[in-house]
């Protein structure tokens, strides 16, 4: 049995956990150990207080009221984008809009974007390991513009084959958008270099950040990606809040998405005339207090220093992969070494599902199935995996409980 | 048939069984292992329009209708849905039209099984149950038309 370091790639894990309540509850009567950090992660106190002092002492409607309550909630709010704009070193705050989540982001840039500079005829390239919310927007344009969706491949190992990416790009591609982290394997992909390939032909990167956001440092200047799209509930924060982070040049170009409040300058019924950066492409009352509460999150994120996260889970990564290899019958999808901490693996004769079952009757949090990836598991030719993906509270010891419950599991299901 | 037994008797068998049971462990080992019992379904049956689709795993149901009575055969890839399969086969197999159609099977949230009927995408029980239903109205409305 391995007990995780009182301190583990310079952190105190078990300092950190006292910080998440929810990692005290009991599932089945056994202590919960979530390795499901990959579909959303769990959120510290300070978030969840975050929350409930806005509704409790200043929830109002912002901008446009001038009392004190509207004036606090549009300040608490506007911090949000600020300290987001620092966490990604936008060169401005006007290149960070709040959308619903990295979905929402990506069907954004699809419909504005998209519908604005991809005509007959043009490609847009995406990667064989894309969420189905990076494929489905991308189908939609290219059959309204009669435009072509090519694929990057992967190899055994999930990797993408990025001299088979130089082959696709060419004049004719407009858009490549590729998650820079696979959320089925883990997989790190080269976005810096896919990046730079496509700029070299004129096209723009939209880059799927979702799962990389709460484990690898980004610099959108240094990256130089033209459109970035996260999810605060997958970074500790809560749900229904995203980011779309766009170059300043390419977001004023765009056509608005949505019309209605907030997004006007001023309306006759002849005319609109749109505001300006980020408030045009945020129309309606948006989602005020995830968005307040996001903040903790981010100051969460940068207090432990992604380095440090990285660091731990990493060592989680490293002792699981080793423990779950060794069981008989265990394969691991994207057996990559360049990776965050995401362990997909598959069991000879064992349905995903069924595992998953048996390990929630030991409290053990897991996902299984085709993680909004069906062909990337049409391409290993399975119809799933069981995905077990780590965070910064996890411990060694919830990995030996992971590995017993697998172990006793293969035990009862063959 | 004096041997027949109606569905809420049999539900009320399979509440009494899993009464003995104290874990979530046991209560799985015990769906298991009639899952692992459950016949095989024949290949030439195993077809798309026999399958029942969840989001994680499959099932294959199909119906026949004899001298009054439905019979069912089923399977699927998850050996726990087919416990649960053969639960549902047990209850259901051999009863008449009328009595499947109101069956409201309440057995399955006795036994603490109601999460592999919710609305979670997560299996194919729950359209597994509708199918079974539908083609009970559909045997009885062939019945009415041919009698």
């Amino acid at each position: 049995m391995m007990k995780t370091a009182a301190i583990s790639g310079g952190l105190d894990v078990y300092a950190i956990r006292e910080q998440f309540p929810v990692l005290n509850r009991e599932v089945k009567g056994h202590r919960l150990v979530y390795f499901d950090n990959a579909a959303t992660t769990q959120k510290p106190q300070e978030v969840i207080d975050a929350l409930v002092n806005y509704y409790t002492t200043y929830n109002a409607n912002i901008h446009r009221g001038i009392h004190t309550l509207a004036e606090e909630a549009t300040a608490a709010y506007e911090a949000t984008r600020d300290a987001m704009k620092e966490f990604i070193n936008a060169s401005g705050r006007e290149e960070i809009l709040f959308t619903s989540g990295t979905t929402d982001s990506i069907n954004t840039v699809a419909f504005t974007y998209g519908r604005q500079n991809v005509q007959e005829g043009d490609e847009i390239i995406i990667s064989a390991m894309e969420h189905h919310s990076n494929i489905v927007p991308w189908q939609v344009l290219c059959e309204e513009k009669k435009a072509k969706l090519k694929v990057i491949p992967i190899n055994n190992k999930g990797e993408l084959l990025f001299e088979e990416f130089e082959k696709l790009v060419s004049s004719k591609t407009k858009i490549v958008s590729v998650m820079y982290v696979s959320n089925a394997m883990g997989v790190i992909n080269p976005v810096r270099e896919i990046i730079k390939k496509a700029h070299e032909v004129g096209a723009v990167v939209l880059v799927d950040a979702a799962q990389a956001m709460a484990h690898l440092d980004i610099d959108v200047q240094e990256l130089d990606c033209d459109f970035l799209a996260l999810s605060a509930h997958k970074m500790y924060g809560p749900t229904g809040i995203g980011v779309l982070y766009g170059k300043k040049e390419l977001l004023n170009r765009m056509p608005v998405f949505r019309g209605g409040g907030e997004m006007i300058k001023e309306v006759t019924f002849e005319k609109t005339t749109y505001n300006d950066l980020p408030y045009k492409y945020e129309a309606g009352t948006p989602n005020i207090a995830d968005t307040i509460a996001f903040k903790p999150a981010i100051d969460f994120v940068n207090r432990v220093g992604k380095k440090a996260m990285h660091a731990h889970e990493q060592v989680l990564l490293d002792y699981a992969t080793e423990k779950l290899r060794a069981i008989k019958g265990v394969h691991i999808v994207g057996d990559s070494t360049n990776k965050i901490s995401v362990l997909s693996f598959v069991v000879d004769n064992i349905h995903p599902q069924d595992l998953g079952i048996l390990l929630d009757n030991r409290g053990i949090a897991v996902r299984t199935g085709h993680h909004c990836c069906q062909p990337l598991m049409d391409r290993f030719r399975i119809p799933g995996t069981t995905r077990a993906s780590f965070a910064v509270y996890n411990t060694l010891e919830e990995i030996d409980l992971l590995v017993a419950g697998v172990e006793k599991a293969i035990k009862t299901l063959s | 048939m004096s041997d027949h037994k109606t569905i809420a008797q049999i539900e009320d068998e399979i509440v009494e069984e899993f009464s003995l049971f104290d874990s979530w462990d046991d209560k799985y080992e015990y769906i298991i292992d009639l899952g692992k019992k459950l016949p095989p379904l024949e290949d030439q049956h195993k077809i798309d329009e026999n399958r029942v689709r969840g989001c994680q795993s499959t099932v294959w149901l199909v119906a026949d209708y004899k001298d009054g009575r439905v019979y069912f055969k089923a399977e699927s890839d998850s050996v726990i849905v087919k416990g649960l399969i053969s639960m549902l086969i047990r209850v259901l197999s051999g009863q008449t039209p009328d009595d499947i159609i109101s069956a409201k099977l309440e057995f399955i949230q006795k036994i603490g099984m109601t999460t592999h009927l919710a609305q979670t995408r997560s299996n194919g029980l729950l359209s597994m149950v509708k199918q079974m239903k539908n083609y009970a109205v559909a045997f009885k409305a062939k019945n009415s038309l041919t009698t």
